[in-house]
């Protein structure tokens, strides 16, 4: 343990340090050093240091603290009696050359905060335009060029964010059926019209919850792993190996994962959209509807025009959230936290545009007649 | 020099068995590094020498035998008395290993906000001056993907110094250093172990920093799976009875009775 005692005489202070200087025994007497110093401001102070038999890092630390202080002409802080062994450590260093305090960052105002915040959108919406245009053209060439499609990977990922994704979608789909078929029930009874409840189903299904719960399903699952592994090799420097490879990586990863991922989307619509149906016919076995009625009056309702239509949005949806996961993997900063925030932001972004973009299909369907 | 007495070995290595499932690295390795001196593990390129240290410093556990940091088993402490024995440890990985989401003074800042009770404006003045012992002052303020990787090497081992630990293990330290860059990190390690009586174990293979730091060294072969060289740097190159450990000392491309 180290100590600290303070003199005081007609000529100036001496302030001894003693025992062993480290970096568990020094936070104890920072202060008291520090104010030790200030309260003698037009002295001479000398550290007498014969005391100290052990002066390591820290220990320099806190004599440099001494040593840097602005004094008063004739008020120098002096070092006597340290060892030579620990004084070679200190005369590493200009004790004058470390600033004092450290200037405290400059206050950004509301103003620019807004107007930062804004061209932060603006420039990322530009990026994703131009990443749509490039991504577009990648994969209309990948079409046309079907031999050069790197299909082992296509099939991987097929799997992972296909085929392992079906046990979730289908217990989503189906809770969705029952409580959507349960609660209905319940208000529509009161009228006796509880057959229409397969109307409700069918068209809300179809149309929407399905497509819709599956990609926000596959947002969360795939998007997010695009954004990561993606993230994690342009981290680790391995799209520049890609691209120095002359290897383009939208081509080399994203179209991959895209057609995969999109190809993919419309079975798991089907799954799911089924099994939110049978969903519904259970519960309405409970209010004493046979399957072949519930069967009957929701194919009366419903069109093919509503499944496919309700396809046709999942595919599109399939598209936005690989591709929103694969650029915000592709715009990873550096370091661990990056890849956290890209994966982060893939889900997020992928949702809102998800939501913006049912939206559109509505306002499209509508004037369509679909 | 007499030989060193039981309790000047610091770090005493008894019978290390390591690998991974059927893979051996080593087997029957043993040897012991004596208080302030340092220390030098050599070898080829994927002999083992990473290993080695990764079992020294606790993170994998030996298939057999068994290692001594200041005569505590380091594989078989846990809990408050494992932490004690990290805490005489400062290690430079390989790869830096800084954390990327921190500046490299944070990175510095990091142990002496856990371990210790110094004010900020302490730790911040400490963090500067292990920044310029390895002549990176001033940039403190960078994040690890703003520099160099000799940068990120040097700030790994400020790091690694930040409490000026008992032990330091340096596992490539000079690695993608210029030579100027390299042989100030020479003095800086002779300087720390001069004044301060810190043991470092080192991992090099750049001979004139061996020639220049390293007390003794042991020299390990993929083969073998163990050490088939054990001394000073200077008696192994003058009289090492194997030509593998001569050819590697003189830098020779092949053994030294094929060279004219
Ligand atoms: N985590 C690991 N799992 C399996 N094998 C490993 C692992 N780490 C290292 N190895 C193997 O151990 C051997 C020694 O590696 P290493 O100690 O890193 O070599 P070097 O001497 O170059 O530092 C190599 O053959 C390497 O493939
Ligand atoms: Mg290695």
């Amino acid at each position: 343990m180290a100590t600290l005692a303070l003199n005081e005489s007609a000529g100036g202070a001496t302030l001894a340090l003693a025992g062993r200087l480290d970096a568990y025994s020094v936070g104890a007497l920072w202060r008291e050093a520090r104010a030790a110093l200030g309260a003698h401001p037009g002295a001479p102070v000398t550290v007498d240091c014969s005391g100290v038999d052990y002066c390591d890092g820290a220990g320099v630390g806190l004599l440099l603290e001494l040593l840097r202080q602005p004094r008063a002409a004739g008020a120098d802080v002096r070092i006597e009696g340290l060892a030579e062994r620990f004084r070679r450590l200190l005369d590493q260093f200009d004790p004058k050359s470390f600033a004092a305090a450290a200037p405290a960052a400059p206050r950004v105002s509301l103003v620019e905060r807004v107007g930062i915040a804004g061209e932060r959108i603006w420039t990322d919406l530009r990026g994703l335009v131009a990443f749509l245009g490039e991504a577009t053209a990648a994969l209309f060439h990948a079409l046309r060029h079907p031999r050069m499609l790197r299909w082992r990977d296509i099939l991987y990922v097929a799997e992972e964010a296909g085929v392992n994704a079906l046990p979730i979608v289908l217990l989503i789909g189906f809770l969705m059926g029952v409580i959507l078929a349960f609660q209905s029930a319940i208000a529509m009874k009161q009228f006796g019209a509880e057959i229409f409840v397969a109307n409700l189903l069918s068209l809300s299904i179809l149309r929407e919850l399905g497509p819709l719960m599956t990609a926000i399903l596959l947002a969360g699952r795939s998007g997010a792993a695009f954004a990561a592994e993606i993230g994690t090799m342009k981290v680790n420097q391995e799209i520049d190996a890609l691209t120095t490879m002359g290897l383009d990586p939208v081509k080399f990863l994203v179209v991959t994962r895209v057609l995969a991922a999109t190809a993919m989307t419309v079975p798991l619509v089907v799954f799911s959209d089924l099994i939110g149906l049978v969903g519904g016919a259970l519960v309405m076995l409970t209010f004493e509807i046979p399957i072949a009625t519930y069967y009957k009056q929701a194919m009366s309702f419903a069109t093919l025009g509503d499944f496919t239509g309700g396809l046709a949005k999942a595919a599109v949806f399939g598209v936005l959230i690989a591709g929103i996961g694969c650029l915000r993997g592709l715009q990873t900063e550096t370091g661990a936290s990056a890849v956290g925030i890209a994966a982060t932001s893939a889900v997020v972004s992928g949702i809102i545009l998800i939501v913006f973009v049912d939206g559109v299909f509505a306002v499209v369907y509508y004037y369509l007649g679909i | 020099m007499t030989p060193a007495a039981p309790q000047d070995a610091v770090i005493r290595v008894e019978n290390l068995k390591t690998g991974f499932g059927d893979f051996i690295v080593h087997e029957n390795v043993s040897f012991e590094v004596r208080r302030g001196e340092v220390f030098a593990i050599l070898g080829g390129s994927g002999c083992g020498k990473t290993v080695l240290l990764k079992h020294m410093i606790g993170l994998y556990r030996p298939l057999a035998g068994r290692v001594l940091i200041a005569g505590e088993d380091i594989a078989a402490a846990e809990g408050e008395r494992r932490l004690a024995i990290l805490r005489r440890l400062g290690v430079m990985y390989q790869l830096g290993a800084l954390f990327g989401n921190m500046t490299l003074a944070e990175n510095i800042r990091l142990p002496l906000e856990e371990y210790t009770d110094l004010p900020d404006e302490a730790m911040d003045l400490i963090a500067e001056t292990k920044l310029r012992l390895v002549n990176l002052g001033g940039a403190g303020h960078l994040t690890p993907s703003e520099i160099s990787g000799g940068m990120m090497k040097r700030a790994a081992i400020a790091r690694a110094l930040a409490l000026d630990p008992e032990i330091v293990f340096l596992d490539e330290p000079a690695g993608g250093l210029d030579p100027i860059t390299s042989a100030e990190l020479d003095e800086l390690v002779l300087r720390l172990s001069d004044s301060l009586g810190i043991t470092f174990v080192v991992i090099t293979h750049e001979l004139p920093s061996i020639f220049a730091i390293a007390d003794r060294c042991i020299m390990l072969d993929k083969r073998v799976r163990g050490i088939i060289a054990e001394g000073r740097p200077a008696d192994l190159r003058d009289h090492s009875p194997d030509p593998r450990v001569r050819q590697f000392f003189n830098r020779a491309a092949s053994a030294p009775a094929a060279a004219a």
